[in-house]
């Protein structure tokens, strides 16, 4: 039974998010069939698809930053027309009369917002939350909630529809993937409001259709998504010789291609060049999204401008690429798609995130091997991974990132979120804001990253915090038996039966080695 | 362009941590740094993750090339911000005053055209190659500075408040012990809960044992201090951060050598000239700058500042009135301890030609050189030292003389 146990462990927490609480059952449901558990969720292609109500498309969102932009500058505008003591006093945009219609916002974040005005922050340190974020701050010192804009909204209703997914499902297997594609694959919503509002809709649409289908539909998915072209600068590059070009005396932008070839397939070393990145940089002049005025298309979608893309044949990795518009650059990513390099990176760095911080040869080797023979499948990857023995045996040593941290302990504590504050701004606080990582390489995937000290403290601070709030109404020893069972070491049980309180218990058990590695 | 920095999330510490800078130190004091009467030097090294464009900080303006490379944002000695001229032909970016004062005052240098030994253009393996100090990427395990401090004699252990950043950068981290500092805006856990965590830890996870041990440890000594968060733009936090290093490594038992880094110079779009993104970060810089200077007091006349980033940007402005990765920039020095007042180059010059691969700021100093030239002003660490142990296989590269007083 240990074993098994043992298995379970791996399964729920290796592959997936962590075992829930309440009546679940998912440890027993792994331990007796710990690989058919963790594969039961890529039988059901639809679950990796997010749909919730009120999520809308990128063209519409980006419609709705344009609204929103345009409103801000007409009220800036307005008040400068008038009295400059009643201009300081302008209500916020996005409350002016008419503009609601125009940004259609969508249900849940009409209802988040709603919450949020009302919420003061003396009730937030009643309110029963696991995750509310009003204790950090004195309440006095806070000031009274400006209204959320469009932009905000959309953000926590994309975030909170992640974060319930997240927390419901029965593994998270499935979930996992599309965390670690969207990580490989990353935007910043900190680059600006577009990126902030497409940050969701990026992970729906470039990336989930494809988790478990082709890489190379995913990398055109994501190559030619308006959220990636505007965070690495594409959207403004173009050809030197195109007709653009040469009228606007602007020109290349080399970020996007750079990045294409270092970070999303081949890896630095993977053997290209800086002629190549300039080459490939040409290649995908053109591929932009149209702007607010839509001479381009639909404001708000992917466009290819034959206008700004450079004319002409390009020699990329040792191929040439004729003359065919878009159609040249979808010829190259295809190749890059499938170049060898591609292979070894991508296998590489999904032993990684699964396995170990130093992933196993062989276990890289055949997975490179899956993803060259089946071209790139990549659920064929992840059940090669899920029947190796490898990624049964290794013991779990990998740290829990502080997204699987806070899921994991909502998933334990049987807690669905309604508002997403309390993770977003715990998720801050351990250095993984959600959908912003610092540069276009994403968060670190190793253990060191996550095991410093500060950022342990930081946890434990969280933890406690947990603790007081729920410790009340929970044993703390059944949670034992939900995420670990007799799988969890003698002194992690003797931890928790020993504890003053179960505000401590819980406290401790969150923290357990048995809750921080996966 | 929208303006990236106004929309971070500017929530308590990660604004610190991720939007703009982390800070750690050295947890010993080398075993001269209180010697009676002698110097007490302290370094402080500033990472500028991203490349920062050279060109556009310091900008060559007797140069005959520049202007018509930079474009639109090129530095010019007249104009509404006029560049600060350092000496007939180098001239200051306009957002740098105090950085100008302390040059006119002798106490801080430019190195211009200077380079790492790393040739290609990928920030993190460039960012490996200026931290690890090794002449290629991949060696990842501990950096320079850290190397450097093994060398040192090691002295009591520092006290004085100091908690654990979660990110150290590389350049400081290694065997030799180090702790950092980033403020924390967030409800304490009770000791007993943390000892009974620990000592949970101790049986079942030594690594996570000894993590939470230092996170304990030196949180709890910072605690009462006002090195609260207080929000802000991204150049209110480089002040902030600074000033909370300046005050831990002003205090008798305090660190003497710390690095921190700043994020957020990859300037690929609308970077800028005398104003703008660039200009804007370049002023938080500058107000780091003072604030070690106001916040060290009298440490500051034994203090050696040495600001590098990974590699330079494009000569020439690229297509979207910003610029590209490069190789050549600059690196700078400043402090009581520098012998300052001149811009060091070995000037390549910027027509065609002479671009490294017709595109970059050709490197014509080592960087390397610049940084073994301060540890050896400093701290006295032997060339050969420095040649095998803080920058393995670079006995190429002598340390330059002169740069600390």
């Amino acid at each position: 039974m240990a074993r098994d146990s043992q298995a379970a462990l791996v399964a729920l927490n290796r592959f997936g998010f962590g075992a829930r609480g309440g009546a679940s059952g998912d440890l027993i449901n792994a331990a007796s069939d710990p690989r058919g558990f963790v594969k039961a969720e890529l039988a059901r292609p639809n679950g990796v698809l997010l749909e919730a109500p009120g999520l809308q498309s990128t063209p519409q969102l980006g419609q709705a930053v344009f609204a929103y932009q345009d409103q801000v500058k007409q009220a800036r505008e307005a008040a400068k027309a008038a009295a400059p003591a009643e201009g300081a006093q302008q209500a916020p945009a996005d409350q002016k009369p008419g503009l609601r219609r125009n940004l259609s916002l969508n249900a849940a974040a009409t209802e988040i917002a709603g919450q949020m005005a009302e919420t003061k922050p003396a009730d937030n340190a009643a309110k029963p939350d696991a995750m509310q974020p009003g204790a950090a701050a004195p309440p006095a010192a806070k000031p009274a909630p400006q209204p959320l804009n469009v932009i905000q909204k959309t953000f926590r209703a994309e975030a909170l529809a992640r974060l319930q997914r997240a927390t419901l499902v029965e593994c998270g297997f499935t979930e996992r993937l599309v965390v670690f594609w969207s990580n490989h694959f990353c935007i910043s919503a900190s680059k600006g409001e577009l990126a902030r509002i497409w940050a969701g809709a990026f992970e729906r649409e470039a990336i989930r259709p494809h988790v478990l289908g082709r890489f190379a539909d995913m990398l055109k998915a994501v190559e030619q998504h308006p959220a990636m072209l505007f965070f690495l600068d594409n959207q403004q590059s173009l050809g030197p010789d195109s007709r653009a070009g040469q009228n606007r005396k602007r020109g290349l932008n080399e970020n996007l291609a750079r990045e294409i070839m270092e970070l999303h397939t081949l890896g630095v070393g993977g053997g290209y060049t800086q002629d190549d990145v300039t080459s490939l940089a040409r290649i995908i002049t053109g591929w932009t999204f149209a702007g607010r005025q839509g001479q381009l298309g639909t404001p708000g979608s992917f466009v290819f401008n034959a206008n700004a893309h450079q004319p002409g044949p390009q020699m990329l990795l040792g191929k040439t690429y004729g003359p065919t518009g878009l159609a040249q650059g979808e010829a190259a990513l295809a190749d890059i798609a499938r170049h060898p390099s591609t292979a070894n990176f991508i296998a590489a760095k999904f032993v990684r995130h699964f396995v170990a911080d130093d992933p196993p040869p062989a276990l890289v080797a055949r997975l490179r091997d899956v993803f060259v023979k089946t071209d790139g499948d990549l659920k064929a990857m992840a059940v090669a991974l899920v029947d190796s023995d490898e990624a049964w045996k290794a013991p779990l040593t990998k740290m829990r990132s502080p997204y699987d941290f806070v899921i994991a302990s909502g998933r334990l504590l049987a807690r669905v979120p309604e508002d997403p504050g309390g993770y977003l701004s715990n998720l801050n606080l351990l250095g993984q804001p959600l959908w912003s990582p610092a540069g276009p390489n994403g968060f670190p995937d190793t253990s060191a990253a996550w095991a410093a000290p500060e950022g342990i403290k930081l946890r434990l601070d969280i933890a406690a915090q947990m603790g007081a709030r729920l410790g009340n109404n929970i044993d703390p020893l059944d949670l034992l038996e939900f995420a670990a069972a007799d799988a969890a070491s003698i002194e992690t049980r003797k931890t928790i039966e020993r504890a003053e309180s179960r505000q401590q218990a819980l406290a401790l058990l969150l923290m357990s080695p048995e809750m921080q590695r996966r | 362009m929208i303006d990236c920095v106004e929309n971070r999330l500017l929530t308590s510490r990660r604004g610190l941590l991720l939007g703009g800078s982390s800070f750690a130190a050295w947890a010993y004091l080398p075993k001269f740094a209180r010697a009676a009467g002698g110097r007490d030097p302290r370094l402080i090294v500033v990472i500028l993750r991203g490349a920062l464009d050279g060109l556009s900080t310091v900008a060559p303006l007797g140069d005959p090339d520049y202007a018509g490379l930079h474009g639109s944002i090129a530095l010019a000695a007249d104009g509404a911000h006029p560049a600060i001229m350092l000496d007939t032909f180098f001239a200051l970016h306009p957002a740098m005053p105090e950085f100008a004062r302390m040059y006119r005052d002798m106490h801080a240098a430019v190195i211009h055209a200077v380079a790492t030994p790393y040739r290609d253009r990928s920030h993190f393996d460039g960012q490996d190659v200026l931290e690890s100090g090794y002449a290629g990427p991949g060696r990842v395990q501990s950096g320079w500075l850290n190397r450097a401090l093994e060398a040192l004699p090691r002295g009591e252990r520092v006290s004085s408040g100091l908690a654990v950043g979660p990110t150290t950068p590389l350049v400081l981290r290694g065997n030799a012990p180090t702790v950092g500092w980033a403020p924390v805006a967030l409800p304490q856990a009770d000791d007993d809960t943390a000892m009974r965590l620990v000592d949970l830890y101790r049986h079942r996870d030594p690594a996570l044992a000894s993590a939470l041990s230092q996170g304990l440890q030196l949180d709890k000594v910072a605690s009462g201090d006002d090195m609260k968060p207080k929000g802000g733009n991204q150049v209110a936090q480089m002040r902030q951060i600074a000033r909370g290093a300046a005050k831990l490594m002003a205090a008798d038992d305090g660190p003497r050598i710390a690095a921190l880094a700043f994020d957020g110079w990859d300037t690929h779009a609308n970077e800028g000239g005398p104003v703008g993104r660039l200009a804007f970060l370049l002023g938080g810089l500058d107000g780091a700058l003072a604030e070690f200077e106001s916040g060290l007091g009298e440490r500051w006349r034994d203090t050696a500042i040495v600001v590098a980033t990974e590699f330079g940007r494009t000569a020439r402005i690229n297509g979207t009135d910003g610029t590209d990765h490069g190789t050549g920039t600059i690196a700078l020095l400043a402090g009581g301890a520098v012998k300052g007042g001149r811009v060091i180059s070995d000037w390549p010059g910027l027509k065609l030609a002479n671009l490294y691969e017709g595109r970059d700021l050709k490197p014509t100093t080592d960087l390397r050189s610049v940084i073994k030239g301060v540890l050896q002003g400093q701290f006295g660490l032997s060339d050969r030292v420095l040649a095998e142990t803080v920058f393995p296989d670079s006995a190429s590269a002598r340390p330059m003389k002169g740069l600390v007083a």
